[in-house]
């Protein structure tokens, strides 16, 4: 918790949220709240996050976002200006061949590296602003993700891989098992929480995968290429499951893909070419005949 | 059937229903649990890396035991030979071949603080090589743990709880190894060498190893464990082993 003053209107609010703008006059807050965030302890207060006031149309924006690598005496713009603005809400699919940059505009987004040049604003906070502690908050409750290659803890159960993230977030025991049952439950693995990964097919993993990016009821879920490694029919499902997602709850979802099946459930598809985007389809104009599988 | 409505309302959960606040922690109960599953189910690792520290700790070991074992048998030698021979104040023989006696006792023992020193040095290398390897070739699961939140002093702490718990448990081992082989030796040597030898002095030598093992471990992880936290989670998700 902190408190919040708005340097216009002198409006004051003890807040747990991201609170950006001035809920009274709409003033610009991500001053002030960094400030608290400096002078809270060990500067962890940065983030503070309210569900109510937060209503920011874009959840997600990136400003000339480039990123540089360097290979031997070479320099590889995987970025050229990335300019991108996501809604609350959305789900949106970046595609385009690989090599064109979609893994790193997820990255960039998902604040798993940091651009070169060039911003991105995640609920109007700088992530480049953020310190390691509130890069890692935002990692742990704001963000899910999912990966092509399922990325579960080969180590752990289904039911400790969904339920590691609460961990870091505090929760108690108790509360957590049941959560982390409850939620494997209702993806369909509710026999299997105890399977390690390697004892699960596929599908199975990917939905332990889904299971453990809700597991802090995030805002956005970043799925890199999540059916990648899944065959049609399993791939389908995922999808299913995460537009379903989408549509219940309104988290947004951005997903960096090249499946074609994306495009069907997608409100918005960006389409990244030589490390700019190329151009943003919306659903609605676009006539695009998607196969259906057998048995449907 | 997947119930969508019941896991789009889990998923909306806020702070207040979800029963947490602003922190992000990992509790030392949970990273122990953590470290010793990563120890019981990667043995084949986890007995690499604790061999590094075994053979350094038995080699070690084995130059304590033999300098007790030698210290007492001519201890016992001495008391023998004292009805026949002078002594001086320190128990050293005088008369002819004392000087001699004198000299070899400090070669053996400079030869002995030599050997130990090479062992301590086998047993770091050992240990920080096989320490890299474990890191290494988890890299993506470290990547794995930042994108769930994990702060980089959360995967420090899970491989210094591991290595100084396989540190010890190899220390223990490689204790048993190269003293009984050495007393084992001695014994065949001299049959009543277990009575004479100062087994106060050995104990300390016991608890000395023990510690040196541990600790040494603890130190050679650091680096290949500060390495790996420090990783961008992007760079450690990439790496492909």
């Amino acid at each position: 918790m902190a408190l919040i003053k708005c340097p216009k209107c002198g409006y004051q609010e003890d807040t747990t949220g991201l609170l950006t703008v001035c809920p009274k006059c709409r003033a610009d807050l991500t001053q002030v709240m960094h400030e608290v965030g400096k002078t809270g302890k060990k500067g962890r207060g940065g983030l503070v996050r309210d569900d109510s006031v937060t209503t920011h149309e874009f959840i997600v924006r990136t400003k000339g976002l480039t990123k540089e690598y360097t290979m031997g005496d070479q320099t590889v713009r995987a970025l050229r200006g990335v300019n991108l603005d996501i809604r609350r809400g959305e789900y949106l699919s970046i595609m385009g061949p690989s090599g064109s940059g979609k893994s790193t505009l997820f990255n960039m987004v998902g604040g798993l590296d940091k651009p070169t040049s060039g911003t991105c604003f995640i609920e109007e906070v700088d992530m480049a602003q953020l310190d390691a502690f509130e890069l890692a908050w935002l990692r742990c409750r704001k963000i899910g993700y999912i990966f092509q290659s399922f990325n579960l803890i080969p180590v752990m159960t289904a039911l400790e891989n969904v339920t590691l993230p609460m961990i870091f977030a505090g929760m108690s025991t108790d509360e957590m098992m049941e959560r982390g049952r409850t939620l494997l439950d209702l993806v369909g693995l509710g026999e299997r929480i105890h399977h390690k990964p390697f004892e699960l097919s596929g599908g199975q993993q990917q939905r332990v995968a889904v299971a453990r990016s809700l597991a802090n009821s995030p805002a956005i879920i970043l799925a890199d290429e999540p059916t990648g490694n899944l065959d049609l029919q399993t791939g389908k499902e995922i999808i299913d499951l995460l537009k379903e997602l989408n549509e219940e709850s309104g988290v947004t979802i951005i997903s960096a893909t090249h499946d074609l099946k994306m495009i069907d459930v997608s409100d918005r598809i960006v389409h990244i070419r030589d490390g700019d985007v190329e151009r943003i389809e919306r659903r609605e104009d676009i006539e695009l005949e998607v196969g259906t599988l057998g048995g449907e | 059937m997947i119930d969508i409505k019941k896991l789009a309302e889990l998923s909306r959960q806020t702070d207040t229903e979800l029963k947490i606040g602003r922190q992000i922690t990992l509790p030392w109960g949970n990273a122990f649990k953590i470290s010793m599953r990563n120890v019981t189910l990667r043995l084949g690792r986890a007995a690499i890396t604790a061999s590094g520290v075994v053979l350094g700790i038995a080699f070690l070991m084995s130059v304590w035991t033999s300098r007790v074992a030698i210290e007492g048998i001519e201890r016992f030698e001495q008391q023998s030979a004292r009805a026949v021979s002078a002594m001086d104040e320190e128990g050293n023989l005088i008369g002819p071949g004392a000087e001699e006696a004198l000299a070899e006792k400090n070669r053996r023992n400079a030869r002995q603080n030599w050997l130990v020193v090479m062992s301590l040095l086998v047993c770091t290398v050992g240990i920080t090589n096989s320490m890299l390897m474990s890191v290494t070739e988890r890299f993506r699961e470290i990547g794995t743990m930042k994108c769930l939140g994990a702060l980089d002093v959360f995967i420090v702490r899970l491989f210094l709880i591991e290595t100084a718990f396989l540190g010890f448990l190899g220390s223990v081992v490689g204790v048993i190894i190269g003293h009984v082989i050495m007393l084992i030796t001695y014994t065949i040597k001299d049959h009543s060498v277990a009575a004479k030898m100062d087994w106060g002095e050995m104990l300390m030598y016991v608890l000395i190893a023990l510690a040196i093992g541990t600790f040494l471990s603890f130190i050679a992880a650091i680096p290949p464990a500060v390495r790996a936290a420090r990783m961008p989670p992007a760079a450690a998700l990439q790496t492909e082993i």
